[in-house]
C-alpha cells in the first residue's frame, strides 16, 4: 500500500464533536475473513478516493445477529440486535452503508421492530450514487470488453429487490456483462445463506456452490462479480474445484472499481 | 309430474352447494387453529397485488409455455361458467335456453359463439397439460412427493376439464333449435353431423343427457375441490391479498422473544420479582412451530391455497442438488397435518385429542429444514404467494430454541457470537485489525 487508507472511528469523531456522512458497518466477514478484509480494504480505498467523510464502529461493532435468526436463533438475534441499536443510537447514526447483504438485509428489514431505524445501503448503490454525483471517476480501460458476469447475491436481488445498481456500477467499466441463465429473480444461491456457511451441507448428489459455478462457467467470464463476502468464498471454492482459478477471477464490485 | 325436473335439479343443487359449503365451514375452521397474524398493513398493495398476481397471473407467464395454457384455462373456464348461470335458471323454471328468448340473437350467438371456441382451446391446453404429465415426465411432476395420491389427484382435474367442456360442446351439437338458429354454434356445427343418423328424439334425449350431466359434472368437480390440491381457483384471491407486502428478506421478529429480551436488557427489572397477579395461569409462549396450531393463520391458508405446482421445488438450490428438502413438500406436508388434525377433531365432536403425533418428525425431518439456505427461491417462484420458506423458519426456532437441536456446527458459531460478538472465536478487540494488515 502506498498511502495508510484513512478509516476514523466514531469514537474518534464524538470526541472531536463531528457527525460523519455515512457509517461504514464492516461486517463480521468483512472484519475477520482474509479474503473478506480485502474487499473491505478495497471499498475504503474506494471512500478515501471520492474523499467519503465516513467512519467505522470498530471493536465497539458487534454481528449483527442475522445469522443467527437464520438459523433460529431469534433470542440470540435480538441480544445482539439490541446491543448493536444501543450503540448505533446512541451516535445518532442517520446513514449506514455495508458490503454485507446480509447485514444490509438485517439493519434495514429486521432492526425497525427493535428500535433502530437507519438509512441502509449496500455498497454497490453506494458506489453508483458516487460515480452519479460525480464524487467518483473510473478509468474505463483497465476493464475495457472484459467479459464479466454478476452473481446476484440472495440478500440483495431477491431479497430487497437490488438488482440495478451492481449492474450499473459494471457497465460503468465498459466491462461487457454477461448474464447468467438464472439470474435476477431467478438467480440461483451460493449455498451459504441460511448459516449454511458454518455447517456442512445435507447430504445430496452436489454442493450448490458448485452448481452455480457451472451457471458462471457457462458465460465464458474472466471475472465473475460478486456483491457479498459469503458469495464471494463459495464461487472462489467452486472456481478452484474446476480448476479454472488461472484464468477466472471472482471479484467483489468493491475491488473491481478500486481498482479502475 | 310436470315440475319433477324442476324438483330434482333444485335438490341436486342444494345438495351440492350445500356439501361445499359445509366442506368450507371446515376448511376455515382448520385455517383459524392457526396463530393471528397482522395483515393491517399496506392494504393497498395487498389489493395491487390480488389484481396483478392472482387475477392477472403475472407471475405465472413467467415460464411462458405453462403460463399461457394456464391462462388460456382459467380465462376460459371463468367465461364459460357463465353459462352456468343460464342453466340454472333453465333448471329452475324449467325454460329452455333462456338466454336466447331474452338477450338479442347476435348478442347470444356471440356469448355461445365465444364459449364454444374457449371450450377447444381448453380442450387443446389440457391435453398438453396431461401430456406434459404422463408423457414428457417434466422433473417437477416426477418428484418423489408426487407419487400416488397427488399424481392421481392432477390426472382427476384434467379428466373432469375434458369431460365437462365435451359434454358443453356436444349440448350445444345436439340442440336442434340451438343448431336451427345457426348463431353461435361455431363449433358444436362441426360436431352435429356426428349425430346424423339420429331422430329428432334421440338428439333430443342425447342433448337432455349431456345437460343433465353437465351440471352434475360441475356440482361434482365443485365437491372435488375440498379434497384436491385444486382448491387454487377460489383461495389464490385471498392467498394473494394476505401474502407478505415486505421485502422478501425481511424475517418476523418474535415478539415473545422482544419481550424476554427488554427484560434481559432492563438494568432495573428485578430477577427475583414475582410474576404479575394471574401470570401463573397463562401458558408461557411456545418458541417456533411445531405442529399446524403453532403456524399462522396465512401459513396455513397458503397449504390449502398450494397446487403443487412444483415450481418453488424446481428453483430449491437445496433440491437441485440432491437434498431432501422440497419446498412443495413442505406445503403438502403441512396440509396434510392440517387435515389429519381437522379430522381428529370432527371425530372428538369439536376438541382436538392429542394422538402422539405432530408436523415436525412425523411429517417434516429435520434433515430437510437444515437443508434450506433461506434464498427466497422458493417465495420468488410461487405463482399464487405462498411461503414456504416461513414455516421452514418457524420450525428451526423451534428446534434451536425449544429443543437446542441445531447441528453442531451451528451450535458452535452460536456460542462464539455469544462470547465474542462473531461467528468465529476472534476477539471482539481485534474488529478492526484489518485497516493495518
Amino acid at each position: 500500500m502506498s498511502e495508510e487508507p484513512k478509516v476514523p472511528t466514531m469514537a474518534e469523531y464524538m470526541a472531536e464533536g463531528k457527525q460523519p456522512e455515512i457509517l461504514f458497518w464492516v461486517g463480521s466477514a468483512g472484519s475477520y475473513d482474509d479474503r473478506a478484509k480485502k474487499i473491505t480494504k478495497a471499498f475504503v480505498k474506494i471512500l478515501n478516493k471520492a474523499n467519503v467523510d465516513f467512519a467505522v464502529l470498530g471493536t465497539e461493532e458487534s454481528n449483527t445477529g442475522d445469522v443467527a435468526k437464520r438459523a433460529g436463533n431469534e433470542f440470540l438475534f435480538q441480544m445482539q440486535a439490541v446491543m448493536n441499536i444501543e450503540v448505533l443510537n446512541a451516535y445518532e447514526v442517520k446513514r449506514i452503508v455495508t458490503c454485507d447483504p446480509h447485514s444490509f438485509n438485517c439493519i434495514k428489514n429486521e432492526y425497525p421492530g427493535l428500535g433502530g431505524h437507519y438509512e441502509v445501503i449496500h455498497h454497490t448503490q453506494f458506489i453508483e450514487q458516487l460515480i452519479a454525483s460525480g464524487r467518483l471517476t473510473l478509468d474505463g480501460d483497465v476493464y475495457k470488453g472484459k467479459r464479466i458476469t454478476f452473481h446476484d447475491p440472495c440478500y440483495l436481488g431477491r431479497a430487497n429487490s437490488v438488482y440495478d445498481a451492481p449492474r450499473d456500477v459494471l457497465k460503468k467499466t465498459n466491462a461487457t456483462l454477461i448474464e447468467m441463465k438464472r439470474h435476477k429473480g431467478t438467480a440461483l444461491c451460493c449455498g451459504a445463506g441460511g448459516a449454511q456457511m458454518f455447517k456442512d451441507a445435507e447430504p445430496g448428489n452436489k454442493e450448490i456452490n458448485i452448481l452455480r459455478t457451472e451457471d458462471a462457467l457457462e458465460t465464458k467470464p474472466e471475472i465473475i462479480a460478486t456483491g457479498c463476502p459469503y458469495c464471494n468464498t463459495m464461487m472462489t471454492d467452486g472456481v478452484k474445484f474446476k480448476e479454472k482459478e488461472a484464468e477466472i477471477k471472482v471479484m467483489d464490485i468493491a475491488e473491481l472499481i478500486a481498482n479502475a | 309430474m310436470e315440475y319433477l325436473p324442476n324438483i330434482i335439479f333444485a335438490v341436486i343443487l342444494i345438495l351440492g352447494i350445500g356439501y361445499f359449503a359445509r366442506n368450507v365451514q371446515k376448511l376455515i375452521r382448520n385455517i383459524k387453529l392457526g396463530q393471528d397474524v397482522d395483515v393491517s398493513e399496506n392494504k393497498s398493495q395487498r389489493w395491487k397485488n390480488t389484481i396483478n398476481i392472482a387475477l392477472g397471473q403475472s407471475k405465472l407467464v413467467k415460464r411462458p409455455v405453462s403460463g399461457f395454457l394456464h391462462v388460456i384455462v382459467y380465462v376460459g373456464f371463468i367465461i364459460i361458467n357463465i353459462e352456468v348461470l343460464e342453466i340454472i335458471i333453465d333448471g329452475l323454471f324449467g325454460t329452455h335456453r333462456i338466454g336466447q328468448e331474452l338477450l338479442p340473437a347476435a348478442l347470444y350467438g356471440f356469448l355461445i359463439g365465444t364459449f364454444e371456441v374457449l371450450a377447444v382451446l381448453v380442450l387443446v391446453s389440457v391435453t398438453v397439460f396431461w401430456i406434459r404429465r404422463n408423457v414428457i415426465k417434466i422433473k417437477r411432476f416426477l418428484s418423489s412427493e408426487m407419487k400416488g395420491w397427488p399424481k392421481s389427484d392432477g390426472n382427476i382435474i384434467l379428466y373432469f376439464e375434458v369431460v365437462l367442456m365435451g359434454l358443453f360442446l356436444i349440448m350445444n351439437a345436439t340442440d336442434t333449435v340451438f343448431q336451427g338458429a345457426n348463431s353461435g354454434n361455431v363449433i358444436s356445427q362441426f360436431i352435429a353431423p356426428l349425430f346424423n343418423g339420429f331422430s329428432i328424439e334421440a338428439l333430443h334425449t342425447v342433448e337432455r343427457i349431456a345437460w343433465w350431466l353437465h351440471i352434475v359434472g360441475i356440482l361434482t368437480f365443485l365437491n372435488y375441490l375440498y379434497f384436491s390440491k385444486h382448491l387454487h381457483i377460489l383461495l389464490a384471491f385471498p392467498n394473494v391479498y394476505y401474502g407478505s407486502v415486505s421485502p422478501k428478506g425481511k424475517f418476523n421478529n418474535l415478539d415473545a422473544v422482544t419481550a424476554e429480551v427488554k427484560l434481559m436488557m432492563d438494568p432495573n427489572a428485578d430477577p427475583f420479582a414475582a410474576p404479575p397477579e394471574g401470570a401463573e395461569d397463562e401458558v408461557p409462549a411456545k418458541f417456533g412451530a411445531s405442529d399446524v396450531m403453532d403456524l399462522t393463520k396465512v401459513q396455513l391458508l397458503n397449504a390449502y391455497t398450494c397446487t403443487e405446482c412444483g415450481r418453488c421445488t424446481s428453483e430449491c438450490p437445496a433440491n437441485l442438488t440432491g437434498k431432501k428438502l422440497s419446498p412443495r413438500k413442505i406445503m403438502m406436508d403441512t396440509r396434510d397435518r392440517l387435515e389429519e388434525v381437522g379430522k381428529n377433531i370432527d371425530a372428538n365432536k369439536g376438541e382436538f385429542k392429542d394422538d402422539g403425533k405432530q408436523l415436525l418428525g412425523d411429517y417434516i425431518t429435520n434433515e430437510e429444514l437444515w437443508a434450506c439456505t433461506t434464498c427466497n427461491a422458493c417465495v420468488e417462484a410461487c405463482p399464487v404467494s405462498i411461503n414456504p420458506l416461513s414455516i421452514i423458519m418457524d420450525m428451526r426456532r423451534y428446534l434451536v430454541m425449544e429443543q437446542s437441536a441445531a447441528p453442531t456446527e451451528l451450535n458452535t458459531m452460536m456460542t462464539n457470537i455469544e462470547n465474542n460478538g462473531a461467528p468465529w472465536p476472534y476477539n471482539q478487540m481485534d474488529r478492526l485489525n484489518w485497516k493495518d494488515e
